[in-house]
């Protein structure tokens, strides 16, 4: 036997949705060969309700991750890490009067227990304990923020791709939920996360926010001072989209971060264009229409 | 069948009826996405389906009837439905798990339609379900680089087996030209397939080419 079907493992189920082949097989005739079915008809029959069996439990289990977990998930992950910094500074603190060699962080906890530092007088157990725990916290992040990166693309596909994992369930937990995100104007997307800001500015005694969250994205950071605004904006737009697609359909359109990256070319190309002392063609319509959008954040 | 709905392009169970008093293409099934029907036949939109703008563009896509079809990108069913319904054994496979459900529901109804959850890029994920030699390989992806999920799917192809492929060039690339991502597609289709017709889908579908093709064999 050089290759093995489907039906040949235990479980119809489990192999369909978790097997492999390097190569087809003419299978429906090697099922009945090997008298694993009595024609190709029953082969057919048992190979329906095995797929769709297969198809329904895959189902269930992305549906399971949904938008709710993920908002736990990157609650307690941003509760593990500024944890995990407080205690540490504690620790540092309190280090500091023992150990000679105190630094500073969480780097310090993981020193300490690493070299084993012998600390001398009554509190240094308590020290010594406080690191663990500064550390363990600090390693559930990570794990935390890895169970992120899996989920939010299963989550919200589309918008996980265009605002990495970690940028998505912030939005997402921002929100309030993947359905209410696909609900916002894209203006208010592109200040969630700067409501402090944002309600100084409708007080009248601030300019309004650029950027919220979004302000972690690499197309927002990287690109000058100057067009910030505008890359932020064009982003919001994007992930506004992208949301709406995750939370109505659920396909998957890779275009929309095509459209992104042409879209913030654009706009970087202004920095060249006045080094070189020209004006950037065709940048003017697509900031014209979408300037309104910088006030949706009051709704 | 009456002699004149007979459609020489047509695979047999495709018909083009008068429903809703115009002459629409049609197969028979269950109704699934609340199309109009007429009896057992239900209209078959070729502007949802670009595998229906082939047949309504007239295209030689060389099918008969009662073939057995590996359908990438079967999406919520709404072509892999109509396919089900004049094909032989049909291996739907859909990537993202929401328009799967719908897919499911179709399948319900259609015994020899087997929905699956994996990614046409990844054929080694599903080799050990889908049989060799089917005699349609269908794709409607929108993934970047179409031709070369078509190329990887050869694998199932029989050797006179054909190629029915949509070609979307906004999901190649949104900004460069649609006419040169389509150039771009079919030589690297070309590699593995002989093209036999290239058709771009206009008013059904923008910025689409449909392709039909057979497998090099050397």
């Amino acid at each position: 036997m050089t290759d093995t079907g489907w039906f040949e493992a235990d479980g119809a189920t489990a192999s369909i949705r978790a097997g492999s082949a390097e190569s087809p097989a003419s299978w429906p005739r090697l099922a009945v060969d090997r008298g694993v079915v009595p024609d190709e008809d029953a082969y057919y029959d048992a190979l329906h309700e095995a797929t769709v069996a297969a198809a329904r439990a895959a189902v269930e289990s992305a549906e399971q991750a949904d938008d709710r977990q993920l908002i736990h998930a990157i609650r307690a992950l941003d509760d593990c890490r500024r944890t995990a910094n407080e205690l540490a500074e504690r620790l540092a603190e309190w280090g500091g009067t023992v150990d000679p060699d105190a630094g500073t962080g969480v780097a310090y906890a993981r020193t300490l227990l690493e070299t084993e530092a012998d600390l001398s007088g009554p509190a240094a157990d308590r020290v010594h304990s406080l690191a663990e725990r500064v550390v363990a916290l600090e390693d559930e992040a990570d794990a935390l923020e890895a169970h992120v990166d899996r989920q939010a693309p299963i989550v919200a596909p589309n918008l996980a791709a265009l605002a990495g994992p970690q940028l998505a369930a912030r939005l997402i937990s921002l929100a309030g939920g993947l359905e209410s995100l696909a609900k916002k104007p894209s203006g208010t997307v592109q200040v969630l996360g700067a409501e402090e800001a944002l309600f100084a500015h409708l007080r009248g005694h601030a300019s309004s926010p650029k950027h919220g969250v979004i302000f972690t994205h690499e197309a927002v950071r990287g690109t000058r001072m100057a067009d910030r605004g505008s890359a932020a904006r064009a982003l919001a737009g994007k992930l506004a989209i992208a949301a709406r697609i995750d939370h109505y359909s659920g396909d998957r359109r890779p275009e929309l971060e095509a459209e992104f990256a042409d879209r913030l070319e654009t706009i970087r190309a202004r920095a060249t264009a006045e080094d070189d002392g020209s004006s950037p063609a065709d940048d003017t319509e697509s900031d014209g229409h979408t300037e309104g959008d910088t006030h949706g954040g009051g709704q | 069948m009456t002699s004149d709905t007979v459609d020489p392009t047509l695979p047999e169970g495709v018909e083009r009826r008068p429903i809703d008093g115009v002459d629409r293409l049609a197969t028979r099934g269950e109704p699934v996405y609340g199309e109009p029907t007429d009896g057992e036949w239900r209209a078959w939109d070729p502007s949802r389906s670009k595998l229906g703008a082939m047949l309504e563009v007239g295209m030689d896509t060389g099918l008969e009837g009662g073939e057995v079809v590996l359908y990438l990108g079967a999406a919520s069913g709404t072509t892999v439905s109509h396919v089900a319904d004049f094909a032989g054994p049909t291996y739907a496979v859909e990537f993202a798990p929401r328009p799967t459900r719908d897919l499911l529901s179709v399948a319900e109804s259609r015994p020899r339609l087997f929905p699956l959850l994996k990614d046409a890029r990844r054929p080694a994920t599903y080799a050990h379900v889908v049989e060799a030699d089917v005699d349609v390989l269908i794709q409607d992806v929108a993934t970047r680089g179409q031709a070369a999920v078509a190329n990887r799917n050869r694998q199932f192809l029989a050797d006179d087996g054909r190629l029915l492929l949509a070609v979307k060039a906004r999901s190649e690339d949104v900004t460069a030209d649609p006419e040169a991502v389509f150039e771009d597609v079919k030589a690297t289709l070309e590699r593995e397939y002989e093209i036999l017709e290239a058709t771009r889908l206009e008013p059904h579908h923008d910025d689409h080419l449909a392709v039909v093709a057979c497998p090099r064999v050397d």
